[in-house]
């Protein structure tokens, strides 16, 4: 699994690649951890648009990700949902969560 | 139940097979030729089941997961994964949306929802330490439709 961040005028931009299931989303955990009590962003977007597979790991992970954000003052969006993960999204109500694009 | 074709496969509990699985299943169903969007379907759930397995069903234990793909008539498709875990005490509980037994671990609590949504049948078998047994259903479009 591979995470590429970078900063775009000032939003750190977290783009992953490969596929998100409970095998992988443990490691995916700790490094998006590790970045966000590190670099303490004002705002992340996860960028999924390299994303080949993703279940409800994956919806774990990103609210998850949302609340640790939450508490470090900052605030999470979940960019380039192919359709059949925005329906994986939405069957956990997670566009009411967090900003999904 | 007529069979057209089926493969059978067993794997130890690693979690690494929830990938295995996925592609075994993408490999079977090849020859059955759905769309896009059902092919990600049947791998997510899946996907999903063989994560309870691991998850759940062999929670600190290792076992074996049985997968069994069929293609039967009118393009159905019919998948079983069975563990010979610590089973589900209340399955109905279970299959509630939300409801998870590992929430330390970031599970969802989703993954019955998640195959019942996207597959056309689901039925969960169960006894408490002795094991699950999941078969879920899936009519493919057929290209006329």
């Amino acid at each position: 699994m591979k995470i590429d961040i970078k900063t775009e005028n000032g939003t750190a931009v977290a783009g992953l690649s490969g596929e998100i299931d409970h095998h992988s989303a443990r490691d995916l955990r700790a490094r998006l951890d590790k970045f966000i009590i590190t670099a303490r962003p004002k705002e992340l977007v996860i960028d999924l648009k390299n994303i080949t597979f993703m279940d409800s790991s994956g919806i774990g992970l990103i609210m998850g990700r949302s609340k640790l954000l939450k508490e470090c003052g900052g605030r999470l969006e979940v960019r380039n949902t192919q359709p059949y993960i925005k329906r994986v999204l939405k069957l956990a109500g997670m566009d009411r969560i967090v900003r999904i694009t | 139940m007529e069979i057209i074709n089926e493969i059978k496969f067993t794997m130890p509990s690693l979690s690494v097979n929830e990938g295995t699985a996925r592609a075994v299943v993408s490999s079977f169903l090849i020859q059955a030729d759905p769309t896009v969007e059902e092919l990600s379907d049947i791998r997510t759930a899946v996907s999903e089941a063989v994560t309870n397995a691991v998850v759940h069903a062999y929670r600190g234990t290792k076992g074996n997961i049985d997968l069994t793909v069929r293609l039967l008539p009118h393009r159905e498709i019919y998948i079983k994964i069975k563990d010979k875990g610590c089973g589900i005490q209340d399955i109905e509980k279970a299959m509630e949306p939300l409801f998870t037994t590992a929430p330390e671990e970031e599970r969802s609590g989703l993954g019955f929802s998640v195959m019942q949504s996207f597959m056309d049948r689901l039925t969960v078998r169960s006894t408490p330490g002795r094991g699950t047994t999941v078969t879920m259903r899936k009519r493919l479009t057929s290209h006329e439709d």
